[in-house]
């Protein structure tokens, strides 16, 4: 663990070396949605799955031609599921587009101001995906309770957001997220919320596995750039995170020794 | 007979099979999936699924999201 470049986790029975996963929304085009998951260095990457266009232009690219299933892991997300049953049926059409790939990233959405979670429907949904053989990621609040609950049903990572998805806030409640990730025998995603690389930083900092984002580089004027930033910003987080901080202190304490002044 | 596909009204020939309608479609080599009135249908069962009136089928594919 304390070796670096030898430094990774494990979902579903795959190592990963990347601790930024990334989803695919929001791009000017799939050029640019290309260009930032590459320099973003993710293994991981969600989409979302939605009704096809029909009678529209049948040689339009596709999503999954740019983002390869045998390139990366797909991580089909329930994004605009505001119950347990359409979360369910969104996650089971998913695994039938990916010729029963059972990983999924559930998120059962409680209201569209937020986006903040409902838990009792993503509760709901979990004990049914998990009945179905599905490898749960779930979306939650930054709630040490609801996480471990959703551990202990089954999910394969727990993903607790740092702000409201989208909002660029950064990691809202450090000391909840501190406590999820000591209590996790899974890996603690932080998944929403981050608007920069100093944010994931800081989550990485925090003992979190990873990271997953969308809307920070997406958003961001040059996104490629920031998929960069991005990818250093988790690097560097993690070794600090493996390094062990100083403890921090209230008063100075020299870097030079007072020995040997020569006044 | 009538079924509704992605939300919408559309006429198709009575015993349409799954396969066909995907056919008629031009998603026949797309990755797709489908369900009917909220049922997934899995593609190995498409050539033997037939459609009746009022089937509500949904034709999805994975699109840009976080």
């Amino acid at each position: 663990m304390t070796n670096p470049s030898n430094d990774t986790f494990t979902l579903a029975g795959k190592e990963y070396s990347s601790r930024l996963l990334v989803g695919t929304g929001k791009y000017k085009d799939l050029e640019e949605t290309d260009a930032a998951i590459s320099a973003s260095g993710a293994e991981i990457v969600t989409f979302a799955v939605r009704r096809t266009n029909i009678g529209q232009d049948k040689d339009q690219p596709n999503l999954l031609d740019v983002i390869s299933p045998d390139r990366y892991t797909l991580l089909p997300n329930t994004a605009g599921c505001f119950d347990a049953k359409t979360a369910v049926r969104t996650c089971r059409l998913a695994r039938e587009l990916l010729d029963g790939h059972n990983l999924v990233k559930l998120e059962v959405l409680g209201d569209e101001k937020t986006l903040f979670p409902d838990v009792t429907a993503t509760l709901e949904a979990t004990k049914e995906l998990i009945k179905d053989g599905f490898d749960i990621m779930v979306y939650t609040n930054d709630d040490p309770i609801m996480a471990k609950r959703l551990e202990d049903l089954g999910c394969i990572s727990v993903m607790p957001l740092a702000a409201p998805i989208g909002s660029g806030l950064g990691i809202r409640n450090r000391l909840n997220i501190r406590t999820i990730v000591e209590n996790a025998s899974v890996p603690i995603l932080v998944d929403a919320g981050v608007g920069t690389a100093s944010d994931a930083a800081i989550a990485m900092e925090l003992g979190c596995d990873g990271v997953l984002m969308n809307t920070a580089i997406a958003a961001a004027k040059n996104p490629v750039l920031m998929a960069s930033a991005m990818r250093k910003g988790i690097e560097a987080g993690r070794e600090a995170y493996l390094a062990g901080r100083m403890a921090p202190k209230r008063f100075a304490s020299a870097s030079s020794p007072m020995d040997g002044l020569f006044f | 007979m009538q079924i509704y596909l992605n939300g919408e009204r559309q006429q198709i020939p009575d015993n349409t099979s799954m396969a066909a309608l995907v056919e008629s479609l031009g998603l026949s080599d797309k990755r797709i999936a489908v369900e009917v009135n909220e049922e997934l249908v899995p593609r190995s069962t498409y050539s033997d699924y037939s459609l009746k009136p009022q089937d509500h089928v949904e034709i999805v594919h994975a699109i840009g999201g976080g």
